[in-house]
């Protein structure tokens, strides 16, 4: 069971009817290439907003965990261009490649399962800039430096997936199911005996439960969220090549749910969209390619001032929770009170 | 395989281990004291290559041409370790203690760092120029001609090894270290200025990036994205070796060097993945590093 209040199904109903109504409204441009992107970017984002908020995990390896899905769907695609060995319908494809971003999340979890904090952003970080530099030396299934291209994604209802529309939707419908999938596990045995693992290790392993088993199973629902987006963005990107999952694109996604806030799964998408609008937008603000300085700046700033996010910003100006929930945003917590 | 072959690319696997404990060893200095995770590590590596070939090349190009190398490498580590007690003072100081903070400020650094090298140097790749004493081939025992500025590599990393040694095992400032390494709030009490102590830490942390930054692109030609390469080598080594131990660090550069150069010889396109291998392993067998302390 989803545990929303009625007033937050409803927030929720209104804003998915009104987002299912924006291409009434705007430009395809704004449909495909920020709304779009900013839900498929959010996608990965929410995946690294649900191990840090309800399992205390700062990855950095969810890029990775995309990047796996990417490669394999784009191996395996019956477009690609060059076409590999393994080539089948997307309608295979695709399970097959969330299934190993999946697995991928899982041997994360197993190799990180007895780090936290510090320790474990290290070691994600060196997994995913490690899988990037080995995606671009191995020219035998990742094609080295070029990558893998025309990656178009199956069609939709006898149209091709990169019509503005499909896309647009199809990104949707994917980001609302895995957002509720989010605030559904949280509130199964497992998600709550995770939740407990975050705030105390020991505690919950002296009552019976497994610790790593937990921290395990939490990576590996990472890997199927983020492979999930992993797939869309192959498609949006109609392909995939090393550097699209190297250093800075890991850093993006950690960048998109700090700014948007890593205490609630929406901020993974706020922060998506916000990093989408400058990015579009960054020549006109800060003058041309200077994109990376300015969403730097912006990043440290959240960081100095505020480091629960947008979110966090707006939840103290509307004033709500005040005092009723503890904080459980595992950098708020560190500001808070250290080590 | 013949004897001079094993012996080329052991030779490889150490000096490329050479450059490679240089750059981590500031890197695990910084973390040792502090627990500060620097992200902007590989960055600086990148600044201190940068700001050292703007001062180095229009010297090569003056009468003082030989002048041009040493003054380069003053340069890069001196800019570079300016910008270290900047970072350290305006932005790490403050939140001493909140670890995942400081990494995602050091990343957020780390990314304008970049951007503005790009801006101000543009992103065609240069080499430093070796001076006449370091430049050219010399005949090694067994091996045949070898790259003498490659040896000079090694030489130069024993000695910063050595160097932190002293330092931290022989001077005052090196207990004071130490001292803060196991409790900053005693060593507080004890009347040492602490913030002083860490600054100078960051300094000399940041400087050996700097430095790296120079002796690399002296021995390949530099370009934008190593700054993830250098990064990446520095968090494997120091997870591989033990965090903020110089032998442990030694010990992970020489492992990692050497699984780099013999990785490429057996299985050119999968040698990364024995690095990982190999820090995969060290993490199941023992979570601190080879050397490493265990975690309180």
């Amino acid at each position: 069971m989803i545990m929303m209040t009625n007033r937050q199904w409803l927030m929720t109903g209104a804003v998915v009817v009104l987002l299912l109504m924006l291409p009434l409204f705007l430009p395809n441009f704004w449909l495909a290439n920020i709304l779009g992107r900013a839900m498929v970017y959010g996608i990965v984002a929410l995946s690294l907003t649900f191990l840090a908020h309800y399992g205390g995990f700062i990855s950095l390896a969810q890029t990775m965990m995309a990047g796996v899905a990417g490669y394999a769907v784009a191996m395996m695609a019956p477009t690609a261009i060059p076409l590999g060995p393994l080539a089948m319908s997307y309608g295979y494809a695709i399970p097959l490649a969330v299934l190993a971003a999946t697995l991928t999340g899982a041997l994360v979890g197993l190799i990180a399962v007895n780090t936290r904090e510090i320790y474990l952003l290290m070691i994600t970080l060196a997994l995913a800039v490690g899988f990037s530099l080995f995606a671009q030396s191995n020219t035998q299934w990742f094609r080295g430096y070029e990558g893998i291209r025309n990656i178009v994604g199956p069609e939709v209802f006898g149209m091709p997936f990169r019509t503005h529309l499909v896309f647009y939707y199809v990104a949707l419908i994917t980001a609302v199911l895995m957002y509720l999938l989010v605030l559904y596990v949280v509130r199964t045995p497992f998600g709550l005996a995770l939740q407990a693992v975050r705030d105390s290790a020991r505690r919950t392993s002296a009552i019976g439960f497994s610790v790593a088993l937990h921290r395990i199973g939490a990576f590996a629902l990472a890997g199927f969220i983020a492979g999930c987006g992993g797939v869309l963005i192959t498609f949006y990107n109609i392909g995939i090549t090393p550097s699209s999952i190297g250093l800075w694109p890991t850093v993006a996604v950690l960048i998109m749910a700090v700014i948007g806030g890593l205490g609630h799964p929406l901020g993974a998408f706020l922060g998506a969209l916000i990093y989408a609008v400058m990015d579009t937008f960054a020549s006109s603000i800060i003058g041309h390619d200077r994109f990376n300085t300015l969403i730097g700046l912006v990043f440290l700033t959240i960081v100095l001032i505020s480091p629960d996010g947008v979110w966090g910003i707006g939840k103290r100006l509307a004033g709500l929770g005040g005092g009723k929930e503890p904080i459980t945003d595992p950098v708020a917590k560190l500001t808070a009170g250290g080590k | 395989m013949s004897l001079q072959f094993i012996l080329t690319v052991t030779l490889n696997g150490l000096t490329l281990a050479a450059l490679y404990f240089i750059v981590a060893s500031g890197f695990s200095l910084i973390f040792g004291l502090m627990r500060t995770v620097n992200m902007a590590h590989g960055a600086l590596y990148m600044v201190g290559a940068y700001i050292g070939f703007a001062v180095f090349d229009p010297i090569y190009g003056s009468a003082w041409s030989s002048y041009a190398w040493p003054i380069a490498i003053v340069a890069g580590i001196v800019a570079v370790a300016v910008l270290g007690v900047v970072m350290q003072v305006v932005f790490l100081g403050w939140m001493q203690g909140q670890e995942l903070r400081q990494a995602l400020v050091t990343i957020g650094l780390s990314i304008i760092f970049a951007d503005q090298l790009l801006a101000n140097f543009g992103g065609s790749p240069f080499q430093f120029f070796a001076p006449d004493l370091l430049f050219g081939p010399v005949q090694v025992p067994g091996i045949g001609r070898y790259p003498v500025f490659r040896l000079f590599q090694v030489g130069l990393a024993i000695a910063v090894g050595v160097g932190l040694w002293l330092l931290l095992n022989k001077t005052r400032l090196g207990i004071m270290v130490r001292a803060g390494v196991d409790d900053r709030q005693m060593l507080a009490a004890c009347g040492v200025n602490v913030p002083l102590v860490a600054a100078t830490v960051f300094a000399l942390g940041a400087a050996l990036a700097g430095l790296g930054g120079v002796i690399g692109a002296t021995a390949q030609p530099m370009a934008l994205g190593v700054d993830a390469r250098f990064l990446l080598i520095s968090l494997v080594v120091v997870i591989v070796g033990g965090m903020g131990s110089i032998g442990g660090t030694a010990l992970g550069a020489i492992l990692i060097g050497l699984a780099e150069q013999w990785g490429q010889v057996f299985f050119p396109t999968y040698s990364v993945i024995l690095t990982f291998v190999i820090m995969a392993a060290v993490l199941a067998i023992r979570p601190q590093g080879l050397m490493g302390r265990k975690v309180a």
